[in-house]
């Protein structure tokens, strides 16, 4: 079966030098979700940015058979949803429904079929009753279920999480990744957090210094990377 | 959000918070120009527009008294033209001025407090004001405030490191600690409009904003354009022939 993503010899460099992606080679086949797990400025997120064409690197990127290049970027954006890590920078919209139904109207629907999907994609992350809202007058929980709900309206076959526990708190972080958990699509989750990651993920890659330093089940490499939270471990002691 | 008097009145309910944004902006415009070319008994049209617009607050469950506060900030500015007209010699027009400008920033002021920004842009839009003026309203109108909640937070984490507003500093080191804040506000600023930008790529942006329809128009709508419309019309028709 061919891969969802495969991505060979991704290498990109920010514009004042810095090497962000060293060589990335990636797949993510049907049905699995990855967590890409990582330090602060390991590429993940400059990663992400390149699998829908956001960010131009050299290599060779497929997503869903298709190439990232130009011509297929419409049809990859409505394929791959990407849930960014600052729901303030993806809620640009006056209303939560116009939000929502943006990336409806841009892929052609007509306003009446792209509210009856806004509607329902509000109901699936549970903010029915916020249609009429101003995005700022919601709690950061609330602004992450209308982030996504923003992109499972336009039903994407591949979800890419980044961060998306950030802002919130317990009950929030709780109840966010219950309703991932719910969503059938394959995700790329993104997160510091590696319990989170065992809960959605069936495999985990960890980034370091723009490279994939290793791969495998979450618990093995949360173990080989020390990327848990163990205050065992730690000398601190309260 | 702690800063938004207006758009908090903006939200409220009433039949005149519910009439269409166009029908709103017609009546405003009317109002406006009659104002505007009024000259002969202008008190008493003044005070007959005054009435009307607190009788619209009234209706709209606007508070009156804060509105009509609000509405004075006009006053300083078309104070100096008003002194100006009054060292020249013509106190009267400097009255008038201070009269009409006051009785605009009251009916414009009725209009954005009873009309979220939002639609009030749609119903410019729908008017075929350019989608470019639009956009860019609507834009700075949402990040306004996430700006002022980070320039807030910077000016908190200050302020905690021991520096007050009235704080003397040789040197003009405050001159320069403000200008490098404003720096980083514009630089986080910067990185936020390129996140957006990047997020409304990923959604399929291409150039040009798409709305979901608009209401319609209803016979309740045509109503109140007409009433609102007509009434300074009438009043000034009316103390118009009332002066000899």
């Amino acid at each position: 079966m061919n891969p969802l993503i495969e991505v060979r010899g991704l290498h990109y460099r920010y514009e004042d030098g810095t090497v962000a992606l060293n060589g990335v080679d990636f797949r993510l086949e049907p049905g699995e979700s990855v967590a890409l797990l990582g330090p602060n400025g390991s590429g993940k997120t400059t990663f992400a940015l390149h699998l829908n064409g956001l960010l131009r690197g050299e290599g060779d990127i497929q997503v869903c058979g298709l190439a990232v290049e130009k011509q297929n970027l419409p049809a990859i954006r409505r394929k791959l949803g990407i849930v960014f890590q600052d729901s303030d920078s993806q809620l640009f919209m006056p209303t939560v429904v116009e939000d929502v139904a943006f990336g409806l109207l841009n892929l052609g629907m007509d306003s009446a079929s792209a509210l009856v999907k806004a509607r329902a994609a509000l109901e699936t992350v549970g903010m029915t009753g916020a249609e009429g809202k101003a995005p700022y007058h919601l709690s950061a929980g609330e602004k992450k279920r209308v982030a996504i709900a923003g992109i499972l309206a336009m039903e994407p076959e591949i979800l890419v999480l980044d961060e998306p526990t950030t802002f919130l708190d317990p009950p929030g972080h709780r109840s966010l990744a219950e309703l991932l958990a719910q969503l059938p699509q394959p995700k790329i989750l993104i997160t510091h957090d590696s319990r989170l990651a065992a809960a959605l993920c069936n495999r985990a890659v960890f980034f370091d210094r723009g490279q994939v330093a290793g791969e495998g089940p979450v618990d093995m490499i949360v173990a080989r990377f020390g990327w848990d939270l163990a205050w065992e471990r730690s000398k601190l002691r309260f | 959000m702690r800063h938004a008097v207006l758009e908090r009145w903006a939200r409220g309910s009433s039949p005149f918070h519910r009439c269409d944004s166009r029908a709103k902006i017609v009546a405003l415009l009317v109002f406006l120009i009659a104002l505007a070319t009024a000259n002969r008994g202008l008190p008493l049209f003044a005070c007959g527009l005054l009435v009307l617009l607190v009788a619209a607050l009234l209706w709209a469950r606007v508070p009156v008294w804060g509105a009509l506060v609000r509405a004075g900030v006009v006053l300083p500015f078309s104070a100096v033209f008003a002194a100006v007209s009054w060292l020249a010699g013509d106190p009267a027009r400097g009255a008038s001025l201070s009269m009409k400008s006051y009785l605009s920033a009251l009916a414009v002021l009725l209009v954005i407090s009873t009309t979220p920004l939002p639609v009030l842009l749609r119903g410019l839009g729908a008017m075929g004001v350019p989608h470019f003026l639009l956009d860019v309203g609507q834009f700075l109108y949402r990040y306004f405030f996430v700006i002022s909640e980070e320039a807030q937070c910077m000016n908190q984490a200050a302020a905690a490191r021991g520096a007050t507003v009235r704080q003397w500093t040789p040197g003009g080191q405050r001159f320069r600690a403000s200008a490098g804040a404003l720096a980083v506000l514009f630089a986080r600023s910067y990185a936020r409009a390129e996140d957006i930008h990047r997020a409304m790529l990923a959604r399929g942006y291409r150039g040009r904003f798409l709305l979901l329809d608009a209401a319609r128009f209803r016979r309740a709508d045509v109503l109140f354009t007409a009433v609102a419309s007509l009434a300074p019309l009438a009043l000034r028709i009316a103390v118009e022939r009332a002066l000899p």
